[in-house]
């Protein structure tokens, strides 16, 4: 494949403008939430967020406690002992989330 | 950069800003590559980089990948990989994440600074220099590099080591904005995930590739270049792992961002070990000038790093301890130590070199053997936590509980000694045989936990034993995934443990017509093999292998040799290029039989470099003159020659077919069992990797009563 | 035991294990590598004693022995050499010019190379430099 043969200054030219628009678009697309009307990527509280991830895993724990359960790891006795445990973390998980919640959006429902 | 650097003060708009400027990146970094690709594919040589890797002659195939066999493109797909990445990551966790994203932004975007500016900067790697006058051909690739697998297997690797970056990144962002909690942990997990799986795939095909490309028949040297890409799969393995513990009881959190720092750094290492003349290994393709930048970069990441974590240390300290040894919690450890413990001795032994340098003065190296009897405990260990990890349950098993569980596989195992002391010599290595009992072991454990977990669920939910299966896997996603990855690495290992100590190997110098018994299979030279294919002489042989009387494969192992690369083109010229092995491999579910030659050539090298004389002189008495003293006729009398010297060859190679003066040639053969079990146990592997990233639909959320 | 003791006990233990680990990787590693050396520094070599030999091979040196090869090898930057004679897999990029590592005994001046261990170095596919 040949290039076309423009005289050198033309080809620099060309260059040029291709240089100046590339970076003009870009600017624009980048600096886009300074100058756009659009919506704002609204993150959510680190502190919600840190809980919602850890009830989660509670969640998860508690499953895999009934799963321990129904294969046999664990006895039935151990099991309530470690459910009783877990759903207590849960609660007091579930009750730092809703305090966060609060502090976080205040006034909303 | 910069952006994410002012977003870290809160203002939402300049994280978005950065972000986009992720994107853009990534977009301008697509044009790059489109634009260097489309050089390759039209053999545009008046660039520096299509000229040296790429010819007019070189397959269409091979033209597109031509591009990361070069340094300065390579630099380009490291750099592409890593905006596309960065760019997925920020595009999962833009409303998340918040104080964290931001520091990890700017890390990544540094990185990528340092690629891109190494490129532009870094003398001689930029992948759009320019050559004046612009070549008429270029020198095409390295014939060793013509291989399909060779050429994913690269990218690959390279899509492992730079996602490493983003968990690097966000554990980075994490320390500083001291936020290593929960939701830390849930994106960083993934991110692993992917990153190990890229690992994985990568380090298995470039096993496969030597297995079936190169004349030694191995798929593992311990070449310095090999163990860098196991050591951040080792320790990203480990991570997997001690991550869960985190999650669960608080604890390792030093340990783990520890673990994530190391990771990365290796992967850099791994990087950088390719381009530097460090370490003698068969990768290892020169010096080069961006070495020393590449050390420059892992020091200030290594030390940057650490002060960080000793700076955030009260906050990661944890006041939980494992409950009992006999917990899931501590097998994780366990195989913790073990990993991290092979990773150091990889490390040593790969390093040794310089170390011993330091210390004695002298430069010792460390061979294969070495590695081999010090991994191999570890490995073997491995695989017997990975046989009693998911036999225990969290926090701590009753005695009552042991008893329910161990008796079966432990069974398993004590059959599985006797079967293979009685019908197989598998007692004749020991390790070997501790792998196959504790695979037996590991089997059959898995077996029970997938029925008894299926079984509770059909005694409650009903349906079919298939259905229960399933639902239950699906249901517990991580758990199952899981089981599926320990299978398929042990499956791996057994593979690895058979082909490694029971194979057969035999060199042997056969003439036409002429057999070897190996094992129990016969091989036979039926005849010679010559032609001329493109730019090499193919020299090979049918061979014929029979098994028990009965016809088992006919193969066709050869040897290319091409014609080089620089200085005119003659008939001794091809034997003075690159040459490369095509292996006959019959491969089985029980043993692949492997066969290479080694040709001899040495007559027909002769008789080219006669040819080559002759011609010489003809050319000097009868077209120079002719040329000098009419030009424009060089153009039909070049062709007309390169017609002759073609004609010239195969005649000459044709003698190599002739009875009357055919020659022997010498054959490695290479009987190993279960080969293909490792290529087996790695897509099991794989799949279970897949089905345990793959999002599961949210269920329903019972919330605690 | 109260929990304190045992947590005592297990970091003792797994620092035993590294500990162990650590002295055997010295003590192994130490033992079993062979010197790294170049032809010119080979002359005052133990009889017997295995080296890895690094230089390149001198054109057109190579020649069939037997089952095996005999070659010259010349240092990297240098010029002293000393033949070898090797038998085993011959890797695929072998030829006069490459760089090899070969790992061997000093016998009678010539260097036996053990089988299998010849290695040679793709040739720089990030160097400007052409093939020959």
């Amino acid at each position: 494949m040949a290039r076309p043969d423009l005289p050198p200054q033309e080809g620099l030219l060309m260059e040029l403008a291709y240089l100046l628009l590339m970076t003009a678009a870009v600017a624009a697309f980048v600096a886009y939430p300074f100058w756009g009307k659009g919506r704002r990527t609204v993150a959510e509280d680190p502190a919600v967020a840190a809980l919602e991830a850890a009830r989660e895993a509670k969640y998860r724990e508690i499953r895999d406690a009934e799963m321990d359960l129904a294969t046999g790891k664990l006895t039935q006795d151990d099991y309530e002992r470690v459910n009783a445990e877990l759903r207590t973390d849960a609660v007091g998980l579930l009750r730092d989330l809703d305090e966060a919640r609060d502090r976080a959006s205040p006034g909303n429902g | 950069m910069v952006a994410a650097l002012i977003g870290t003060r809160g203002d939402r708009r300049w994280v978005d800003a950065a972000r986009r400027s992720t994107y853009s990146l990534f977009a301008l970094l697509l044009v790059c590559v489109v634009a260097i690709e489309y050089a390759f594919l039209t053999s545009d040589f008046s660039l520096s980089v299509v000229a040296n890797h790429s010819s007019r002659e070189t397959s269409l195939f091979y033209k597109f990948t031509a591009m990361w066999s070069s340094q300065e493109g390579s630099l380009l797909l490291w750099a592409f990989i890593l905006s596309l990445v960065a760019s997925v990551s920020l595009f999962f966790t833009r409303k998340k994440l918040r104080d964290v994203v931001p520091w990890a932004t700017a890390i990544m975007l540094g990185v990528g600074v340092f690629f891109t500016s190494l490129m532009l900067f870094g003398g001689g790697v930029n992948p759009f220099d320019t050559l004046s006058p612009v070549p008429e051909n270029g020198v095409g690739l390295n014939p060793l590099l013509l291989h399909p697998m060779m050429i994913i297997h690269p990218p690959m690797l390279y899509v492992g080591y730079v996602s490493l970056t983003v968990p690097f990144a966000f554990a980075i962002g994490a320390l500083i904005t001291r936020r290593v909690d929960a939701a830390w942990i849930k994106s960083t997990r993934g991110f692993a995930l992917v990153a190990w799986t890229f690992l994985t795939i990568g380090v298995i095909l470039g096993a496969r590739w030597s297995y079936t490309e190169l004349g030694w028949g191995g798929y593992w040297a311990w070449d310095p270049v090999e163990n860098a890409s196991i050591m951040p799969w080792l320790i990203t393995t480990a991570y997997i792992h001690s991550i869960m513990v985190q999650e669960k009881r608080g604890m390792l959190k030093v340990w783990n961002v520890s673990l994530i720092v190391a990771s990365f750094t290796l992967a850099l290492l791994g990087t950088f070990l390719v381009r530097s003349g460090v370490l003698q290994s068969i990768h290892a393709f020169g010096d080069s000038t961006v070495g020393p930048y590449f050390l420059g970069l892992i020091i200030l990441v290594l030390v940057g790093s650490t002060a960080l974590i000793i700076s955030r240390l009260p906050l990661l300290r944890s006041q939980k301890r494992i409950d009992s040894m006999a917990s899931r919690e501590a097998v994780f450890l366990i195989n913790n130590l073990l990993l991290v413990g092979m990773c150091v001795l990889v490390f040593w032994g790969t390093f040794f070199p310089l170390i011993s340098e330091l210390f004695t003065g002298t430069e010792s190296v460390l061979a294969a053997p070495w590695f081999d009897r010090y991994t191999t405990p570890l490995a073997v260990a491995l695989v017997l936590f990975t046989g009693i990890g998911p036999l225990l349950a969290w926090r701590r098993i009753s005695w009552q509980g042991i008893k329910r569980v161990f008796p079966i596989p432990t069974a398993a195992s004590a059959i599985a000694v006797v079967l293979l002391l009685v019908f197989t010599d598998a007692a004749d290595s020991f390790w070997a045989l501790a792998v196959f009992v504790l695979a037996a072991f590991t089997f059959v454990a898995l077996a029970q936990e997938t029925w008894r977990g299926a079984a509770a669920r059909r005694s409650s939910a009903g349906g079919s034993i298939p259905g229960s299966i399933v639902a239950v896997a699906t249901r517990n996603r991580r758990r199952y995934g899981g089981y599926i990855v320990h299978l398929g690495f042990v499956v791996l290992l057994v593979g690895v443990a058979a082909s490694s100590s029971f194979e057969t190997k035999r060199d042997v110098t056969l003439n036409p017509g002429e057999s070897v018994k190996v094992e129990d299979y016969t091989l036979t030279y039926e005849q010679p093999t010559v032609k001329r294919d493109g730019q090499a002489v193919v020299f090979g042989a049918e061979v014929s292998v029979e098994k028990e009387g009965r016809r088992f494969a006919t193969l066709e192992p050869t040897r290319r040799y091409y014609q080089r690369t620089s200085g005119t083109k003659t008939i001794a010229g091809y034997f003075e290029g690159e040459a490369t092995s095509e292996v006959g491999l019959r491969a089985g579910v029980r043993k692949d039989f492997w066969v290479s030659i080694e040709p001899d050539t040495n007559e027909i090298r002769q008789r080219s470099q006669v040819a080559d004389e002759r011609f010489g002189a003809y050319m000097r008495a009868r077209v120079l003159p002719v040329v000098q003293r009419d030009p424009s006729q060089a153009g039909a009398l070049a062709q007309q020659l390169v017609a002759v010297q073609g004609l010239a060859t195969d005649q000459i190679i044709s003698d190599y077919v002739n009875p009357k003066t055919a020659t022997a040639a010498t054959f490695r053969v290479i009987v190993s069992p279960m080969v293909t079990w490792i290529w087996i146990g790695a897509i099991i592997t794989i799949l279970g990797a897949l089905f345990a990233l793959w999002p599961a639909r949210t269920s329903r959320r019972r919330k605690a009563s | 035991m109260d929990p304190q003791k045992k947590r005592q006990i297990r970091l003792f233990v797994a620092l035993g294990f590294a500990l162990v680990l650590a002295t055997g990787l010295v003590y192994t590693s130490f033992n079993a590598s062979s010197e790294a050396r170049q032809p010119s520094e080979l002359g005052d070599a133990v009889p017997g004693k295995s080296y890895e030999m690094t230089g390149n091979v001198v054109r057109g040196s190579i020649v069939e022995q037997g089952e095996g090869i005999r070659f010259e090898v010349r240092d990297r930057e240098g010029s002293g050499t000393i033949p070898a004679t090797y038998s085993g897999v011959v890797p695929d990029p072998f030829r006069g010019g490459r760089e090899i590592v070969l790992k061997g005994t000093v016998e009678n001046g010539i260097f036996v190379g053990e089988r299998d261990t010849l290695v040679t170095k793709c040739p720089s596919k990030f160097s400007e430099k052409q093939n020959q």
